[in-house]
């Protein structure tokens, strides 16, 4: 904005130097982010093993499921998502900006800062030093150092915002810009009326889940928003279909994503206002989903055989269906009758793993294929394990959401509403009349299945749910195989994209745009 | 810089707004809550902790108990809680004044704890289920808490407190298990977890 903009010839130069600057610091966030990913997946698997078996490492202290689950948690949220996210919004930012890298440095030092952050928070947890607030577990000193760090990362970005040499402010830039305000006020907030100066019972938990729903709503999704609006129309070659869509789609979102959250409370111990204020702002919700679902899909539209080729758009427009597909279910999850049979099930599980990983995750493994490459100046060595990438991530997160979604069903109907359990329904009246006679039950509402057996019911469905964990940690492992071999170039060398297979003339039109752009960098 | 104001105006005004409707007017709603006395017992309801039984909240959170159990009664037309007696009445905010942090729960893996004190007086049976749940609860998918207890040799008399283990669960001859202070302290906490008083709402009487 300062400087004169760039004249467009000028453009591939600029580009390429602005990849060179963004190398050291994006790389340092993704590898970063890659160790804290593998590490929560392992402890994501540990936890569902005990969860069917557990006597599993059931003697020691340190590994009991009370801990390792938060440790899971807070590990691939803060430990690989944010991070994650930071690498590629600062990559964002340059680019859209047409600005380089400005004081690397800082941003080197937001790495270290953020990963002692998380690395003493951990041990934390597995020590028994959680603070017991769902994702808020870690103590205050390791939360301070997250702050720090989120604190320079944010400066650092609107000082880049502010020297732009590009006068459009492209709608990625909306929510990078909105994210990074919005993270670090929730954050404080929190940190203070739950931990420094906390308010009285059940505020906590109001202000509890805020901060939870918030979290993904102010901080993951604008992130992977982001990346979906720039990736789509980048790696299609055309631009996004309507941009009073996008400008809707940002400001509902902002209106009413900050109301949600208390709706994880129904029928408990809050006043009834709060609920349903919440619940209002979660149905609210379809309006900024639709429009950006719509705006996605038209912008894609003719150009889904590119999905066939393209590592980068497959992954992304996964997401991006993802979160269309999530954001439905939550906004169903917070009316009370869809809420009674499914609050404290597995199901809910499913539903966040369909928002963090589904969405957010497969979609910042887009945004990383794309990115990657132009950074090290090398592209991916092997499609083989992009394409075991994909069939572990995508297979493994259906397979998950499937056996949740169901069992949680199950698990909440049998807790709730019916008057005997689904495995004695479909044993006395075969599987349909069984399913029947199970449905007529759910006038009853007497509690009658006994709990043991609903725990028992659950447990194919967790046996399952530990089985697309595995699913998914090969699918990471062999992404990791191919980010140390970019960084390390190892492998052939290639020119040009990887793509999933060789092909028609699409694959030709692809490889020929991406190659354009691979000269460039 | 006109577009980066417009966007900055406008995510302050939302958020502020979300954070004066969703935190600010709950915390004054509710930040005058008290415990009432119950003339006729003498007694406080709720009563605070005692230092025992914080000592066995803070082992509760420690171990992430709270990740599979809740600790509310639900009410209005969801029914089931009350039915499977999980209390007697729904939980009311007046309940949790003295909790920090709150562990309302998300996940009921487990059942609910809210009056877990009122359904299982017995600290033996507690004990017991810690040590390892199937020997009370066959079939329970909760971890054993063994780390909470202490095997050593008999000094002479056994301990007055040590675990009455028999078959498979039971130590070698002339061994025995007693709690340590944290799983006391756990246990103290579980009996107090009681909501069976009755709250006196303002405009009741």
């Amino acid at each position: 904005m300062n400087a004169p903009p760039i004249p467009p010839e000028k453009l591939p130069e600029i580009r390429s130097e602005i990849d060179r600057s963004c190398s050291m610091p994006c790389l340092a966030w993704f590898a970063s982010s890659m160790f804290w990913l593998i590490v929560g997946t392992i402890f994501a698997i540990i936890a569902s093993i005990k969860m069917h078996n557990p006597e599993f490492l059931g003697d020691t202290a340190w590994l009991t499921f009370g801990r390792v689950r938060p440790a899971h948690l807070n590990v691939v949220a803060f430990g690989w998502g944010v991070p994650v996210a930071f690498g590629v919004l600062l990559w964002l930012q340059c680019r859209l900006c047409r600005v380089k890298m400005v004081w690397p440095g800082v941003i080197l030092a937001a790495v270290v800062i953020w990963n002692i952050g998380i690395t003493v928070g951990t041990i934390a947890i597995l020590a028994g030093k959680s603070l017991g607030i769902e994702w808020l577990e870690f103590p205050t000193y390791a939360a301070f150092l997250l702050f720090l760090s989120f604190a320079l990362v944010a400066v650092w970005s609107m000082m880049t915002f502010a020297q732009r040499r590009q006068d459009h402010v492209y709608v990625s830039q909306w929510y990078i810009f909105a994210g990074l305000f919005w993270f670090p006020w929730l954050y404080v907030t929190v940190q203070v009326l739950l931990i420094l100066l906390p308010v009285k019972g059940v505020t906590q938990a109001a202000i509890t889940w805020w901060f939870g729903h918030n979290a993904l709503g102010l901080w993951f999704t604008p992130c992977a928003l982001a990346a979906g609006y720039y990736f789509i129309p980048k790696v299609i070659g055309r631009p996004i279909y309507s941009y009073y869509l996008s400008l809707l789609g940002f400001w509902t979102l902002a209106i009413f994503y900050n109301w949600a959250g208390i709706h994880h409370l129904i029928a408990g111990p809050m006043p009834a206002w709060l609920v349903t204020t919440s619940i209002v702002g979660s149905m609210m919700m379809i309006i900024p989903v639709a429009a950006v679902a719509i705006n996605h899909h038209m912008t894609m539209r003719g150009n889904f055989k590119l999905l066939k080729y393209s590592p980068t758009l497959r992954f992304v427009v996964f997401g991006a269906m993802a979160y269309t597909l999530t954001s439905l279910q939550g906004s169903l999850m917070s009316l009370r009758a869809y809420n009674e049979p499914t609050h404290f099930t597995h199901h809910t599980i499913g539903h966040a793993h369909l928002g963090l990983y589904a969405f957010f995750t497969m979609t910042m493994f887009g945004a990383m294929y794309y990115i990657v490459p132009r950074l090290t100046g090398r592209e991916w060595a092997s499609s083989r394990l992009i394409r075991i990438h994909w069939w572990g991530s995508a297979g493994g997160i259906i397979f998950m959401f499937l056996v949740l979604t169901i069992g949680g069903f199950i698990q909440g109907f049998e807790m709730n509403q019916a008057s005997e359990s689904f495995e004695s329904a479909i044993d006395k009246h075969g599987f349909f009349g069984g399913l029947k006679q199970w449905f007529a039950g759910f006038q009853d509402r007497n509690g009658a299945v006994p709990f043991m057996e609903i725990v028992k019911g659950t447990i194919p469905y967790l046996i399952a749910r530990s089985v697309s964990g595995v699913m998914i940690l090969v699918g990471h492992l062999a992404f990791l195989a191919l980010m140390v071999m970019n960084i390390h170039a190892w492998g052939r060398k290639r020119f040009g994209p990887t793509l999933f297979q060789r092909g028609d003339k699409t694959y030709t039109r692809l490889m020929t745009d991406e190659l354009e752009e691979a000269k460039e960098a | 810089m006109n577009t980066a104001i417009r966007i900055f105006i406008g995510v302050f005004l939302t958020f502020a707004t979300a954070w004066i409707g969703l935190v600010l007017v709950p915390h004054w709603q509710l930040k005058d809550l008290q415990s009432q006395k119950d003339e006729a017992l003498g007694t406080l309801n709720p009563a605070p902790y005692t230092g025992l039984e914080a000592d066995g909240r803070r082992v509760y959170i420690d171990l992430g108990c709270t990740y599979c159990h809740t600790q509310q009664v639900r009410g209005g037309f969801y029914n089931a809680d009350l039915e499977r007696g999980w209390g007697s009445r729904r939980s009311h905010p007046l309940d949790y004044i003295y909790d920090e942090p709150q562990l309302l729960g998300t996940m009921r893996t487990g059942p609910d704890l809210a009056n877990i004190g009122v359904r299982q007086p017995s600290e033996e049976w507690h004990h017991l289920h810690f040590y390892d749940p199937q020997i009370t609860s066959p079939g329970s998918i909760m971890p054993p808490h063994r780390f909470l207890y202490e095997k050593r040799r008999i000094q002479g008399q056994p301990s007055a407190d040590a675990l009455p283990l028999t078959g498979e669960f039971a130590p070698e001859e002339g061994y025995e298990v007693v709690p340590t202070y944290r799983a006391k302290a756990l246990v103290a906490y579980m009996k107090r977890l009681d909501q069976s008083y009755d709250i006196v709402e303002e405009g009741d009487q």
